[in-house]
């Protein structure tokens, strides 16, 4: 109840609104480049934690070295940390005069880039905590089987590992990528807002909102909670297949 | 067997190139906080936290919290009894459910009770003749919050329940409990860890979040604003200093948040397995 009615009612909404001021809001040039930067910067950055994820899961599950513990506990921090605060944090790290920023020969905040930083920080843990329990559940006599049979190092990551690893992978990729989409309080304070450039669809609503233009801010609500509702279902097609996959192993 | 190690060069690589990417993307912004809240001195830091906009802000967020979250402990606690207890047909469809207010965006959460609640939602006519207002007002902070912060609990206790099974509860049943007697002496203690540990991050969210929250508000200084919102009215007016310093006290909060759940998989691991992601 709490969940479903509430959503109903943006459709329902958006069902009065007439097929032509649909698409005069929702698919407007301006929503039509603030859904591509989200989804875009989304992907980009759901692909650079889905290596980085998986490199992290990897040296905490085989590695032991000082201070794992606390790595371990710092992975979680954009679960823990309000989306306002990364924002800010972020924005004033990557700032042409920030300690990031001022050693970077291009701009970050303020650009497309900037959006990209900001929700790779917010998807990290994702990969990680969707990886690690697979890599610490897949034995080590598989490993040695393929090692004793006389694989290298190399060639058993890339057959035996990555592929038994490769759901989870996936399945880390679309929360980061479905986070990723939505994302909005860290966001906002990098990326500058700039129309056609550097502006999310998250914030095209509020800003309809704050123009007491219910109806476009639906409008674009209803196409995004739709790409949300596609990715969701796909999650879960891809965990079903990743339990079949664990049971066959 | 040596044949799996990797090479301790390369090891050591590996380690390297992870700790590098954490340090950079985590420890970096966190760093920044603190550097950015003490840039001008412990004076003008203790000034922007005491001053009377930010106390409320604070004040708010505590209120918000302490609603939502014990909501959320009862919500979360039906649903994945609901859920491993009992089979029911729209079993996966309700699991898939708990799990939308996390892939929604929170500007949409926010939405939705403005569509729902605001003057000219369904309810909006309603609720002005009667002098009620949820919309820009704490109402719709709460009801955003406990939408946002729904999942957590849950998620931390389906996956727990399923792995325990049923057969104590049935044992409890067979000698004579009643459901309430079964639930409060069997289940809970079974549980307890993996609900705490759903809490806290529950808490977490709910202190922290920004953009459902920033939808329904309507940004009323002294009134409306909880913490997340004020750094945001902060930033924007160029007074950095006294925004990190109220983002400081968040990120305080999510290191102890951090901390505690370390603690808990440490001590007990086992208790709260099946959670974590």
């Amino acid at each position: 109840m709490i969940v479903l009615l509430p959503l109903s009612a943006i459709f329902i909404k958006t069902a009065g609104l007439g097929w032509r001021e649909f698409v005069a809001v929702a698919l407007s040039r301006r929503a039509l480049a603030a859904y591509r930067l989200s989804f875009g910067a989304a992907a980009l950055a759901a692909a650079i934690n889905a290596v980085f994820g998986l490199l992290v899961a990897w040296v905490l599950v085989r590695y032991d070295f000082a201070g794992k513990r606390v790595v371990s506990a710092l992975v979680d921090l954009p679960f823990a940390l309000p989306t306002a605060v990364a924002g800010i944090a972020l924005t004033a790290l990557y700032a042409p005069n920030g300690w990031i920023g001022s050693l970077l020969p291009f701009k970050v905040a303020f650009e497309p880039v900037g959006v990209v930083v900001a929700l790779t920080f917010i998807g990290l843990p994702f990969v990680v905590r969707t990886v690690e329990p697979v890599l610490a559940d897949l034995g080590a006599d598989v490993e040695e089987a393929a090692a004793s049979l006389g694989a290298g190092r190399w060639t058993t990551f890339r057959r035996v590992v990555l592929p038994a690893v490769l759901p989870a992978l996936v399945t880390g990729f679309a929360l980061a990528f479905a986070r990723g989409v939505g994302e909005y309080g860290s966001v906002i304070f990098i990326a500058g807002n700039l129309p056609f450039r550097s502006e999310i669809a998250p914030l095209l609503i509020v800003q309809q909102l704050e123009q007491y233009n219910y109806r476009g801010a639906t409008a674009i609500a209803a196409t995004m909670l739709t790409a949300s509702f596609a990715i969701l279902v796909a999650i879960n097609l891809l965990q079903a297949w990743d339990r079949r996959k664990m049971a066959a192993l | 067997m040596k044949t799996t190690a990797e090479p301790g060069w390369l090891r050591w690589l590996l380690i390297a190139a992870a700790l590098g990417f954490l340090g950079i993307n985590l420890a970096l912004p966190l760093a920044q906080v603190f550097a950015g809240a003490l840039a001008k001195g412990i004076a003008v830091y203790r000034a922007a936290v005491v001053e009377p906009d930010a106390v409320a802000a604070m004040r708010l967020t505590l209120t918000v919290a302490a609603i939502a979250v014990p909501l959320n402990i009862v919500f979360g606690l039906a649903a994945s009894w609901a859920i491993t207890k009992f089979d029911f047909p729209g079993k996966a469809m309700l699991i898939s459910l708990i799990d939308l207010p996390l892939s929604v965006s929170p500007v949409v959460s926010g939405l939705i009770y403005v569509l729902l609640f605001g003057l000219q939602g369904w309810a909006g006519p309603w609720l002005r003749e009667h002098d009620i207002r949820i919309v820009f007002a704490v109402p719709g902070i709460v009801l955003a919050t406990v939408f946002v912060t729904f999942p957590f609990v849950a998620r931390e206790l389906i996956p727990l329940m399923l792995e325990q099974g049923r057969s104590d509860e049935e044992a409890a049943r067979s000698l004579g409990a009643t459901g309430w007697q079964t639930f409060r002496r069997v289940t809970l203690p079974n549980i307890r860890w993996g609900l705490l540990y759903g809490v806290l991050l529950c808490n977490a969210r709910a202190m922290g979040e920004f953009g459902a929250v920033s939808v329904v508000s309507g940004h009323i200084r002294g009134l409306t604003n909880t913490l997340p919102l004020h750094i945001e009215i902060l930033y924007n007016e160029y007074n950095y200093v006294a925004a990190f310093a109220v983002a400081s006290l968040l990120a305080g909060l999510a290191l102890v948040t951090l901390v505690a759940k370390s603690v808990l998989e440490w001590r007990f691991g086992d208790a709260i397995a099946g959670g974590g992601h």
